[in-house]
């Protein structure tokens, strides 16, 4: 249980910092911070206490020991998805500063409302 | 006509058809703009002839990817509110299409545009296509991801303030969505949504479908801009290029958003109209969309406003969860993403005429000088303010019948004095637009080129037409078949697995 306590504060640290942070890099890192925590998330319903790796080396394994694959697999197309965002947003960003010259949010402000 | 089982075999088309266009867009369109221009209109036409094929049909198709059966492998679903969605959103994107032949021209690097704009179609016929909730995340994302960068293509300061904020704003929405997927598979370790709902049904957790239901609302509700989450919607819709405005306002917060909110709503965790919410936040957004659309001065800033007002109708008739609600629900999501993209169309028509002006208070007389914009902009602004007959009259009539008859008057009475306002705005957008004097600056102004006009000509139409919908004959075989997914509730999983063959 503990685990999953961690990871929803690691969740609601990413959260507050894009809420809360005025700086385009500092949103993006939250934003990093919160697809951690997900794909932790994921990690920790697969895992189970004492499992072994899901690959049948020998033929006496039996599946109920191993940990489920499933969630792994999700997680791999997650981080890559994650990061075409991040690459993305991290462009837009130095464009950005290219136009504004300042990563400061309450700065960048030419739409209206 | 195809029979069931050929007809089966097509369906990864819908993904594969966009697919191969944007990759060999971004490798030939490169020597050649019009190779680009030629493969960007020719995907949607393939897959709109591809969409027309599947109306009428009578059972639920289901394909296996690889041969995996269900729940092991990821299949891919065709049933009445799939094809419903399907023909929507193709249609407009090839009237888009056309649209930018002409229209991009101003910008560099049209190749880039056509690859981003067919992997967005990727995205959205993906998430409609689907019947597995992993899969429906990873659709969801290309078509988010794509659109972030084409919200940016001009890549002037403000076009790049909003797609950043969009981008910010919808990553969070699809982490959210994200967990709750995770969730459901912690509980019923399955990803196949036929097979999740069977499970939820078979052993009830009350408080994981709460909570579940809390998180995909924040998702969706994100994505679809219902009114607390909506601020990213008017500053990214009106900075895209204009036929990307359409696509975004016309289908992609309804396939990526509603459609995805409804399916897993109705079908997969069977909390119909769930509860109350989705009414309240339908009259919400309804009410304050109108409301902030009144004081806009820019033309595409007014529309976008105006979409989460629209976009609140929808939500509210499918929040009533009663036959009548879900049927006035659909009719209204398919006048309003034609409508709304005819009225994106003439926005870039004038911005393309004048040269990036869309202050009202600039305009004025434009009627004389560029007849078919006017009248085509003045039949969806009709339609969308509710005019008989054209279609959105009689979607939002029966919108308000639905309400009616499930005895939600406050909902009727705002829905009806709503669209008062809504006809109120449109009004003052024809008359700063296109009625009053001419500017002496706007003298030796040109109607747009001819492939612009014949978009939005053919879209005016289709804005006319949708009233038949109502004739019993056409809505036996387009939106009855529709509504009876919805209405089947978790009845869904049933109608999945029979049809696995």
């Amino acid at each position: 249980m503990t685990e999953y306590i961690l990871c929803l504060i690691l969740f609601c640290v990413g959260l507050y910092a894009i809420m809360i942070k005025r700086n385009l890099i500092k949103i993006i890192i939250g934003l990093c911070i919160m697809e951690y925590s997900v794909n932790l998330f994921f990690t920790l319903i697969g895992y189970k206490h004492g499992g072994i790796v899901p690959i049948f080396s020998s033929l006496d394994e039996t599946p109920a020991r191993m940990v489920d694959p499933i969630p792994q697999a999700l997680i791999l197309t997650a981080i890559v998805i994650g990061l075409a965002v991040t690459c993305l947003i991290v462009a837009i960003a130095l464009k950005i500063y290219e136009k504004y010259k300042t990563y400061d949010i309450r700065e960048i402000t030419r739409l209206k409302g | 006509m195809f029979c069931a089982k050929e007809s089966c075999s097509i369906l990864p088309l819908f993904v594969a058809v966009p697919l191969a266009g944007a990759f060999l867009s971004s490798l030939l369109g490169k020597t050649s703009s019009k190779i680009s221009d030629f493969l960007g209109s020719l995907v949607p036409a393939i897959l709109v002839l591809l969409s027309f094929s599947f109306i009428g049909l009578k059972e639920v198709l289901v394909y296996k990817m690889g041969g995996w059966i269900p729940p092991f492998g990821i299949v891919f679903v065709v049933d009445g509110l799939t094809v419903l969605m399907l023909v929507t959103v193709n249609v407009v994107a090839l009237m888009s299409t056309i649209f930018s032949i002409s229209y991009m021209e101003k910008y560099t690097d049209k190749w880039k545009y056509y690859t981003l704009f067919l992997l967005m179609l990727t995205g959205m016929n993906g998430a409609v296509i689907t019947g597995d909730m992993f899969n429906l995340f990873v659709w969801l994302e290309i078509g988010a991801i794509s659109s972030y960068a084409l919200v940016a293509f001009g890549t002037e300061g403000e076009e790049l303030e909003a797609s950043f904020k969009y981008a910010v704003m919808s990553s969070v929405a699809s982490l959210f969505i994200l967990v709750g997927i995770g969730l459901l598979y912690s509980y019923t370790s399955t990803l196949n949504m036929a097979d999740i709902s069977r499970t939820l049904v078979a052993k009830p957790n009350a408080n994981l479908i709460n909570f579940v239901f809390i998180l995909f609302l924040l998702g969706f509700g994100l994505k679809s801009a219902i009114v607390p989450f909506h601020s990213w919607l008017p500053d990214a819709h009106p900075s895209a290029p204009a036929p990307i405005s359409a696509m975004l306002s016309g289908v992609l917060i309804k396939s990526l958003g509603i459609y995805a909110l409804v399916r897993i709503f109705y079908n997969v965790l069977g909390v119909a109209g769930g509860g109350r919410v989705l009414l309240v936040l339908g009259l919400i957004s309804m009410v304050l969309g109108a409301l902030l659309a009144i004081y806009q001065k820019d033309l595409k800033r007014l529309l976008a406003y105006s979409t989460i007002s629209q976009v609140g109708y929808i939500v509210f008739a499918f929040g009533l969860g009663t036959p009548l609600g879900i049927f006035a629900g659909l009719f209204h999501l398919i006048n309003h993403a034609v409508a709304k993209a005819l009225m994106f169309l003439n926005a870039g028509s004038v911005v393309y005429a004048t040269d990036n002006v869309r202050d009202l208070d600039q305009l004025g007389g434009l009627r004389e000088k560029m007849p078919v914009t006017a009248n085509t902009s003045l039949i969806g602004s009709m339609s969308i303010a509710g005019v008989p007959p054209l279609g959105g009259f009689w979607s939002k009539l029966v919108i308000i019948f639905a309400a009616v008859e499930s005895k939600h008057w406050a909902g009727a009475f705002v829905a009806i004095l709503v669209s008062i306002v809504t006809l109120a705005y449109y009004l003052k957008l024809q008359k700063l637009v296109f009625f009053g004097k001419l500017p002496v600056r706007w003298e030796n102004i040109k109607e747009s080129p001819v492939l612009m006009c014949v978009s939005m000509i053919v879209l005016s139409c289709i804005c006319i037409a949708l009233g038949l919908l109502l004739l019993p004959q056409l809505r036996s075989v387009f939106l009855d078949p529709a509504v009876e997914v919805l209405k089947n509730g978790v009845g869904y999983s049933k109608a999945v697995f029979e049809n696995i063959k």
